[in-house]
């Protein structure tokens, strides 16, 4: 690896011209799409709200359904900027070349870069609105505070997103993908409180939460949901925004080694 | 100074394997140059680090007045880039991949949307407009990229193999179109290993072989400092016999590969009246071409192996 690898990103607004493309490729599929992104997590926070709620009169000091909806609301968004970031991102980088077009033209690989992580959280936006939607619906919050989830659900995605890229510039097939998911986010999913308080995991495993991007998202969520102001916004906050800058510069620099070649 | 691309001393390795080994290549406007290499010569990454995708170990580069790769960014606004593998967009119709390219140099929508007509007609693709790309043949696809690389009407045009993979209508009407190109002034820089593409096409052109440049001129200068006038081919089933008695008396220089001998001779009527006597040979006598010089140059033995 030589040391042009490692300089800071250089970004400009060519940005932009990608990302639209994301967004016209996504508007021919939108119907699906959406469809996708409100299926999985809706089975989860029904079937389980609902199913495993009932034998629960209370987790967290409020009802199983909305304990689990603010949880729903980051899990979610998480999921959609991973598989954007890995499959849609790793097809857009090596199976249809077109990030190779691209870098053809004024644009530099930053720039792509940048862009991928963008459009992964904004898929994660949408996919964190509806889901917030259907709560709003079901009567689960009434909170106007449950509105900051919005902003929350970009910035859990542009973390993700970032983290899911390092990934994406690692990866030598899709199988690859595989590993990322049953060894970081599923675990992650049921260890940062999503399910159930990370105050009953054993200690050992509560330390382990304490530093995982998920915990401090779903921190930020589960007050918002109830009403109420979350302590420690402020460091919650910079922990995602630390995990993308390093997600994004690391990922930056694996990708600029990779397609050096 | 009219050089549009000047490349100096060029230089880039990949652990120990050198890839581009001192080349140094001038481009006037309006000219077309040709790469010309077997495989693994070093030409792709030639024009990568033209482009400035890749950093050089060393050596200086300047595209249309732009230090590269440092100013890279600024010089391929005004260049056009057609890969050797296409990578259209497979999601987007024809005049999308248009459009959404076009939008990467910073075009507005409605500049780009004037310039499609043309550029589809340039591409014989108007009936296809608002088809999608996996539908579209090889040699339109080809066409589709070509106009692509035209979208913000570029200065000069990079094109890597242009023509691998055609049949030999895709490949006239690919040549027809590249010929208006030159026509209309455009620089254009073309890697191919098709000696008769090179030939018609380019005004100079470089012979790469392992990284370095062996010889570089234009085809018809390249002929004669490199080869011999005539080629007479010797084939059949008593070729190989008569190489040994006879090839040497009779031409400058010969070559044999599988069954057949290559007779490079200035004056053919010598051996070509010995070889009339002899019934059981056959031959074919032609005028020295590119191939000739290419295969001279960098060895008939095959390079990806």
């Amino acid at each position: 690896m030589s040391s042009h690898h490692f300089s800071p990103p250089r970004l400009s607004f060519r940005f932009f011209p990608i990302w639209r493309r994301h967004l016209l490729v996504w508007r021919k599929v939108a119907a699906t799409s959406i469809i996708g992104h409100i299926a999985d997590p809706m089975i989860y926070l029904l079937g389980l709200g609902y199913g495993l709620g009932s034998f629960l009169p209370e987790m967290g000091g409020t009802s199983y359904m909305v304990f689990l909806a603010a949880g729903t609301v980051c899990y979610s968004t998480m999921n959609s900027a991973s598989f954007e970031a890995l499959y849609s991102g790793f097809s857009r980088m090596h199976e249809q070349r077109t990030w190779e077009a691209i870098m053809n033209t004024p644009v530099t690989l930053d720039d792509i870069v940048f862009a991928e992580m963008l459009w992964a959280a904004s898929k994660s936006l949408l996919s964190g609105v509806t889901v917030l939607a259907v709560i709003w619906l079901l009567g689960l919050s009434h909170s106007p505070l449950s509105l900051w989830l919005i902003p929350l659900a970009l910035l859990v995605g542009l973390c993700f997103a970032a983290l899911g890229l390092i990934m994406t510039a690692l990866a030598p097939s899709y199988d690859f993908f595989m590993y990322y998911f049953t060894l970081v986010i599923t675990p992650m999913m049921l260890l940062s409180g999503v399910f159930f308080p990370v105050t009953q995991l054993p200690p050992l495993w509560q330390n382990v939460a304490s530093v995982l991007p998920l915990t401090h998202a779903v921190d930020i969520a589960r007050p918002l949901m109830m009403g109420v102001v979350p302590p420690g916004t402020l460091l919650h906050v910079a922990v995602l925004l630390g995990y993308m800058l390093c997600g994004f510069y690391v990922s930056l620099v694996l990708f600029r080694r990779r397609l050096s070649k | 100074m009219n050089a549009v691309l000047s490349a100096l001393n060029l230089r880039k390795s990949y652990g120990d394997q050198v890839v581009v080994d001192d080349v140094s290549i001038m481009l006037n406007k309006g000219e077309c140059y040709g790469l010309l290499g077997p495989n693994g010569a070093g030409k792709t990454t030639t024009l990568r680090l033209m482009l400035g995708l890749i950093e050089p170990d060393g050596g200086e580069l300047s595209l249309l007045g732009h230090a590269v790769p440092r100013h890279a960014r600024e010089a391929r606004l005004r260049v056009g880039v057609v890969p050797q593998v296409d990578n259209l967009d497979p999601d987007f119709t024809v005049a999308e991949n248009l459009l959404v390219y076009g939008r990467y140099f910073g075009m507005k929508d409605s500049e780009i949307r004037a310039r499609i007509p043309a550029l589809l007609e340039f591409a014989n693709l108007t009936h296809k407009r608002d088809v999608k790309i996996p539908t579209l043949s090889g040699g339109m696809k080809r066409r589709l990229t070509l106009a692509r690389a035209l979208v913000n009407d570029p200065d000069i045009i990079f094109l890597d193999e242009p023509t691998t993979g055609l049949d030999p209508q895709a490949r006239h009407l690919i040549w027809q179109r590249l010929h208006e190109l030159i026509v209309q002034g455009k620089t254009l820089l073309l890697t191919t290993h098709f000696m008769d593409e090179a030939e018609r096409l380019c005004h100079r052109l470089a012979i790469l072989d392992q990284g370095r440049m062996v010889a570089e001129d234009s085809p018809r200068k390249l002929i004669a400092q490199h080869i011999e006038a005539q080629v007479v081919e010797v084939f059949g089933e008593r070729a190989e016999a008569w190489v040994s008695e006879h090839a040497a008396r009779y031409s400058e220089r010969f070559e044999v590969s599988g069954e057949t001998a290559f007779c490079y001779v200035n004056d053919a009527q010598p051996l070509l009246k010995h070889l009339q006597a002899q019934n059981e040979l056959r031959y074919l006598h032609r005028p020295a071409n590119l191939e000739d010089v290419f295969l001279k140059l960098t060895g008939r033995e095959m390079r990806d192996q």
